[in-house]
């Protein structure tokens, strides 16, 4: 009787194992695609990655425009930290961007492993004249970050960026393969969706550009708007195919809260690396401004000394997407002459 | 046996075996024999590929998804968890390969049957490859195909086979009985077709088969990862060989032909038991049956003392030493299982970082055929079976080499444009293929006609020219074969005209060709028909291909969605 009970009961575990991964089995692969649980595809549809995109905030990183400020804060001289807060005070103070609390990126231009004196690169003093300044705003961070095009680590280090950075109390991010996610940007011509350095941004409320003043073999001349090519990942190669409609979709991407150019050196000539003094000339400015356009059009025609030149086809395609004005002369500009 | 009258003993189980093995491998050739485009005509030829429960459950793991006809997979699954491992000597074409060549070439005596079919330790290497291919499949390396016996064989038959055994059919033996040339399995081929490493893959097969005369079914039992996976799940089997120790005197006569080594004489090794039924048609005592929920052990239901004909079972003397019947999982000890675990977790890496398989360091000649997903999911689905190779109509596709896809991409297919060309009008392979590595594909898709006229034609490479070997280019001699034969309307390659005086004072007209970019889809008819035929003036490489969004070329090309 005892046996007969065993058998029994051995019978019926194995009959529910067989029928319980048979039915399981059965249900995974043959259950139509929208059930739980169900792993059926029947035409490869479900098998297709979905890399999942992102955004930017609606309207950027821009603060309230303002209708009697200056558009551009000009500041001449060598005293970086006094030429930098003049020209921010230009357009309403460090206080009108950056309050108590936000998290900022700074995002130089650190694409080269070249020394500062090159002039390829953002002044590491500007970046740590930037950094010092968001702080005492009552920054609760600030990050900076760039995905150069030369090794990251190398031109962070050689270009004096990164300790300039940590020592004026930034935290500063190099790109690796897992910081890079889509973003997508729509009514970009060309970079509707593609990868972005995205992890300095999670989480940030305020992102400042500061960028060189330089020669550029394509795109003539790069300046702030040209600056954000250094937050792009994947085949970044191929933008080059055509740079102006790229720049005006960078344009497009990132509106910042405020864009500081570089001018205390100019790369004037065998831009965009440059590679000898004799390519650099002492520029003595810093441009503070909320218009990338209007502080590039200033550089184009002030600190390179194109002001004959049309301008570099990138502004017109930009500008006609009302991202800005490049005519900086009847846009309301202060210069503030600084010791 | 002399009991029955010969009419009976025809219909013996394991005669009725025979017939089930010859026919099923008579049904895999003839899938493979139809796997061709005037034979197609909706044979399921890919059928035994996706009735293979490995290929179902490796690429789940690996795709999270069951792709198109994989729940066939089902068919051979449930069987074996009623009856075992029954497919490995009932259905499988390569075991009965083996069985065979095993029985024709076999110089035993009984004796020596008896020792070659006693259960090694060496066989459980199969539950650990099965490990490591399981682990890394889960990582996202498939590399089942390596060892899988049916995409050994299909990729064994297409690749070595078939071009061994054509030409003398079409040849030799169309002599001797004319109609045998229409046997051949690629009728209409336009040369003999040639595959790149088939030398290695026929040579593995002959080694393979040649194991069995020193161990035999050397592959099913130590390799095999399929039966590895039917063994593990056999375990659940309600039916089994079943011994009566109150019959069995220990004379070992059933190990003869055991095909499983699965000690059918003592504990039965669930596991390795392939359901020959060979045991019981060998057992002089009729103490062997194959038994529906039979006991697990019957020790404790032994009266008296231990030792033959001094206990009882069930009122009769028990004869057999041995009261232990039946072993139910495979004999792994748990930390080789371990083991196993962790070579697939390095193994994985190992693969995957090697250059040639990654999206910065891709070999230009690793070109996919069309249809087939981005390269990281490719990896995922490929199980190379080389049905697509098969089917291929202008031999373009080749298996690859370790060269240009490293040992994860081996025998994945890629297309080689010295031997074909992607036919514009042609999605064979997408259609045999059982994983959706290449993707089923409408030629509305791959011409990019129609609902698909946005995303425009699938692109799997670009033609680049070598201006120093191209005739009009270097050589002041017209040619332009490449800029006919360009299927694209308009046509991917243009000419620059030029009239020039050569170097003997003739005048000649140079029709000098260029690529446009946007409109080439990498079919590669201008290399295979370039005149410079050792190393074309103009060739394909991958780039441009429009799967991935690593191997675009120009900026704003169409990716395919």
């Amino acid at each position: 009787m005892a046996e007969m009970d065993e058998d029994r009961r051995r019978l019926l575990k194995g009959l529910g194992a067989v029928a319980g991964l048979s039915l399981g089995a059965g249900y995974a692969a043959l259950a139509p695609p929208g059930w739980p649980g169900s792993l059926r595809d029947p035409d490869g549809e479900r098998g297709k990655p979905r890399p999942r995109a992102l955004r930017l905030p609606e309207g950027g990183f821009a603060v309230e425009p303002s209708g009697v400020l200056p558009l551009l804060g000009v500041a001449r001289g060598s005293r970086v930290d006094a030429m930098l807060r003049a020209a921010v005070d230009a357009i309403g103070g460090i206080r009108r961007f950056v309050s108590a609390g936000d998290v900022v990126l700074v995002k130089p231009n650190v694409a080269f492993e070249r020394s500062a004196p090159l002039g390829a690169t953002t002044s590491p003093e500007v970046v740590a004249a930037l950094v010092r300044l968001c702080r005492e705003a009552g920054a609760s961070e600030v990050r900076v970050a760039d995905n150069p095009i030369e090794s990251p680590a190398a031109c962070f280090e050689r270009s004096g960026v990164r300790k300039a950075a940590v020592d004026a109390g930034a935290r500063v991010y190099l790109p690796t393969a897992a910081d890079f996610r889509l973003l997508e940007t729509p009514g970009a011509t060309h970079i509707a969706r593609w990868p972005f350095f995205w992890r300095p941004f999670a989480g940030v409320t305020k992102v400042i550009g500061v960028a060189p003043v330089k020669d550029h073999n394509l795109c003539r001349a790069s300046m702030t708007t040209k600056n954000w090519y250094g937050l792009l990942g994947g085949r970044r190669n191929q933008l080059h195919q055509d740079i102006h409609g790229i720049v005006a979709d960078l344009a497009l991407m990132l509106r910042p809260t405020f864009v500081v150019l570089d001018g205390t050196r100019v790369l004037w000539r065998s831009g965009p690396t440059g590679g000898s003094l004799a390519d650099v000339r002492e520029g003595r400015t810093l441009v503070a401004s909320t218009d990338s356009l209007a502080a590039d059009a200033f550089g184009w025609d002030d600190l390179l000394g194109r002001a004959g030149e049309p301008l570099p086809a990138y502004f017109a395609k930009a500008a006609s997407r009302g991202l800005g004005t490049p005519d900086w002369r009847s846009a309301n500009a202060r210069e503030v002459q600084v010791g | 046996m002399s009991g029955s009258p010969a009419w009976v003993r025809a219909f013996r189980i394991t005669n009725v075996r025979v017939v089930s093995q010859a026919f099923f491998l008579g049904l895999f050739l003839f899938l493979l024999w139809v796997t061709w485009l005037s034979r197609l005509k909706g044979y399921p030829a890919s059928l035994f590929l996706e009735m293979d429960p490995l290929v179902g459950f490796a690429t789940a793991l690996s795709t999270h998804t069951v792709y198109r006809w994989l729940w066939r997979g089902i068919l051979v699954l449930v069987p074996t968890l009623l009856l075992g491992r029954a497919f490995c000597n009932w259905v499988c074409p390569y075991g009965t390969l083996h069985q065979a060549a095993g029985w024709l070439f076999d110089i035993r005596g009984n004796r020596g049957r008896i020792d070659a079919n006693r259960y090694r330790p060496l066989y459980q290497v199969k539950y650990l490859v099965l490990a490591v291919l399981l682990v890394m499949a889960a990582l996202g390396a498939l590399q089942i195909g390596l060892l899988d016996p049916i995409c050994l064989f299909v990729r064994t038959v297409a690749v070595a086979i078939a071009p061994a055994v054509d030409p003398s059919l079409a040849g030799a033996a169309d002599r001797l009985v004319p109609g045998f040339g229409a046997l051949v399995f690629k009728p209409g081929a336009p040369e003999a077709r040639v595959f790149a490493g088939a030398w290695f893959v026929g040579l593995l097969l002959l080694g393979l088969v040649g194991a069995n005369l020193v161990v035999p079914r050397f592959f099913c039992r130590a390799l095999c990862p399929l039966g590895a996976f039917l063994g593990v799940l056999s375990r659940f089997s309600l039916f089994r060989i079943d011994r009566d120790v109150t019959k069995c005197t220990d004379c070992d006569l059933c190990l003869k032909g055991c095909e499983g080594a699965a000690d059918p004489q003592g504990a039965l090794r669930k596991s390795e038991c392939f359901v020959c039924l060979n045991c019981i048609d060998d057992c002089p005592e009729d103490a062997l049956r194959f038994r529906f929920n039979p006991r697990p052990s019957v020790a404790g239901l032994v009266e008296g003392k231990s030792g033959p004909g001094t206990a009882t079972l069930g009122g009769l003397p028990v004869l057999s030493r041995d009261l232990a019947v039946e072993v139910k999982a495979p004999d792994v000890p748990r930390r080789r299982w371990l083991f196993a675990g962790v070579a697939g977790l390095l193994a994985f890496p190992f693969l995957r970082f090697s250059k040639d398989v990654n999206a910065r360091g891709f070999h230009p000649k690793a070109i996919r055929p069309p249809g087939s997903v981005a390269e990281p999911e490719f990896l995922e689905r490929c199980i190379k079976c080389d049905q697509c190779v098969n089917v291929c109509p202008t031999n373009v596709l080749q298996p690859a080499r370790l060269a240009v896809a490293g040992l994860e991409g081996l025998w994945t297919p890629v297309m080689d444009f010295a031997v074909g060309f992607c036919q514009l009008n042609c999605v064979l392979c997408s259609e045999v293929c059982p994983t959706g590595a290449i993707r089923k594909t409408s030629l509305a898709r791959k011409l990019g006609l129609g609902a698909f006229a946005e995303q425009g034609p699938i692109r799997i490479g670009t033609a680049f020219f070598d201006r120093g070997r191209c005739l009009p280019w270097a050589m002041e001699t017209p040619c332009v074969v490449c800029e006919e034969v360009c299927p694209t309307t308009p046509k991917a390659i243009g000419t620059y005209d030029e009239a020039i005086t050569r170097w003997d004072g003739r005048p000649v007209t140079l029709n000098r060709p260029y690529v446009r970019p946007e409109l080439c889809i990498g079919c590669g008819i201008c290399q295979r028909e370039c005149p410079v035929v050792d190393d074309a003036a103009v060739y394909v490489t991958a780039v441009g291909e429009s799967r991935s969004d690593e191997r675009t070329l120009l900026l704003g090309g169409k990716k395919q969605a």
